[in-house]
């Protein structure tokens, strides 16, 4: 009966006779390279059924791994994105404690510098008003700080000490408005008195013939008491003249009010004759200034 | 019984083409009988006993020969196929369309057969025209006296026996 059935199929079974004669024939013939046309027909063959198993394998893997197993994911990617966060502040961290460690070596590298006792003190507080330049440091009259110390930082001059407590004192900077600090154009030594308008400063009192120019640096002079002579204040951002005098000498200040970490609070007197850095070492030589403002 | 009529009708094919034939027309086998039987079981039996008897005679024919086994069965499965298709679809009693059957199914195979040969790289037939055209002609006449043989042996018998009977 089966065969009965077959037989009634001629078409296939036409086909399958002819498949076998192929077949047949392909295990007797070798190709122009000696292999044997069954083994390459089949090998062939079987190599396009191993690729599109091995496709067919892959896209189920690709499915799995891209959609089903993505359901542990969403958990692994928030427990990543929280550690990611944590390495963040770690690494804010780090580097916060590599700019501090880099603003102590440049405060200790100034200490050496200079020939002033001073005591190194940190920043722990800003201004509490926006009308007073002020910032807060952690060394108090404890550490022998008192009034009208300099206060000074590798960049320049930051501002003097107006409140100390007993672990903590208040510095007033320079850009404060009731800040000033006797002042020497480095290049044409013009003397002059450097004074603070809240977020810049200016040069005042400076001799109508002396020669001042944009781009001069400014430093101490020393002449008010306070300031050790010598040390930067800032550079000449524009100079305006009106009938012979000078107008506004504008001085964009050489410290970053807004930055500063650590400080030095200098502690020798400056009367004593003791110079800066840049009066020592850099040449730069200064007058007298005067403490404008209390 | 049918199939053993085929077996024994493919086997006495084989030993006349293996025995015979080549006493035939001045030594050159310009026969294939093998063929002739195919056709005409195909013609007689139907497409599939035609292919698979062609499908037999040829995997035979050339394990007996030095050629590639399964070109020779390959080229009759399908002029048995064909041949009892058309034979199915078409009046081939009459002696003409038998005889363009015979002729068509030489040419076919030799068509085949040859073809498969050089385009496997194994053999080259140069100018097989010929050779194809007589053994077409010869397979022909053969197939036609066979018919004619076969078809009359039902007749003779009888008038056999009802002269006996008188």
């Amino acid at each position: 009966m089966a065969l009965l059935d077959i037989r009634e199929r001629t078409g296939y079974l036409f086909i399958a006779v002819i498949v076998g004669h192929i077949v047949l024939i392909s295990a007797q013939v070798n190709t122009e390279r000696g292999v044997p046309m069954l083994e390459v027909v089949t090998f062939g063959t079987f190599a396009e059924v191993q690729r599109g198993a091995t496709r067919m394998i892959g896209g189920v893997r690709t499915s799995w791994d891209d959609y089903l197993a993505l359901q542990s994911v969403r958990s692994d990617n928030e427990q990543l994105r929280n550690e990611v966060a944590q390495l963040q502040v770690a690494l804010q961290q780090q580097r916060a404690l590599a700019q501090q460690s880099q603003t102590l070596v440049d405060l200790l590298n100034l200490r050496e510098a200079t020939q002033l006792d001073t005591v190194a003190a940190g920043v722990i507080a800003g201004s509490a008003s926006p009308d007073f330049r002020t910032l807060t440091i952690d060394k108090g009259s404890s550490d022998a700080l008192r009034p009208d110390m300099a206060v000074i930082a590798p960049a320049g001059v930051v501002g003097r000490i107006i409140t100390p407590s007993a672990r903590a004192a208040k510095v007033q900077l320079l850009i404060d408005r009731n800040a000033a600090a006797g002042a020497i154009v480095e290049r044409s030594r013009a003397q002059g008195v450097v004074e603070g308008t809240g977020g810049s400063l200016l040069l005042n009192y400076v001799s109508g013939t002396a020669d001042v120019q944009k781009g001069d640096v400014v430093s101490t002079s020393g002449i008010d008491g306070i300031y050790p002579k010598g040390f930067v204040i800032g550079q000449i951002e524009s100079v305006e003249r009106a009938a012979g005098a000078f107008g506004a000498i504008v001085i964009r200040p050489a410290v970053d009010f807004s930055s500063i970490e650590a400080v030095l609070v200098v502690t020798t007197p400056p009367l004593s004759g003791v110079e800066g850095p840049a009066a020592t070492g850099g040449g730069v030589t200064g007058k007298p200034a005067l403490q404008a403002n209390e | 019984m049918k199939a053993v009529g085929v077996l024994v009708a493919i086997a006495l094919a084989l030993a006349l083409q293996t025995t015979l034939a080549r006493f035939l027309v001045a030594g050159t086998v310009a026969l294939d009988l093998v063929l002739v039987v195919v056709v005409y079981v195909a013609l007689t039996s139907g497409p599939v006993t035609g292919m698979l008897a062609g499908s037999l005679a040829g995997i035979i024919q050339d394990a007996l020969s030095s050629g590639v086994i399964g070109i020779g069965g390959l080229a009759k499965c399908i002029v048995g196929f064909l041949a009892g298709a058309i034979g199915q679809q078409f009046i081939v009693t009459a002696a003409l369309p038998r005889l363009v059957m015979f002729l068509g199914a030489t040419a076919a195979h030799a068509a085949i057969f040859m073809g498969l040969y050089v385009l496997l790289g194994l053999r080259s037939f140069p100018a097989p025209w010929a050779a194809i055209l007589s053994q077409a002609l010869g397979n022909a006449a053969v197939g036609m006296i066979a018919f004619a043989i076969i078809e009359s042996l039902p007749g003779v018998v009888e008038r056999r026996r009802i002269r006996r009977r008188m």
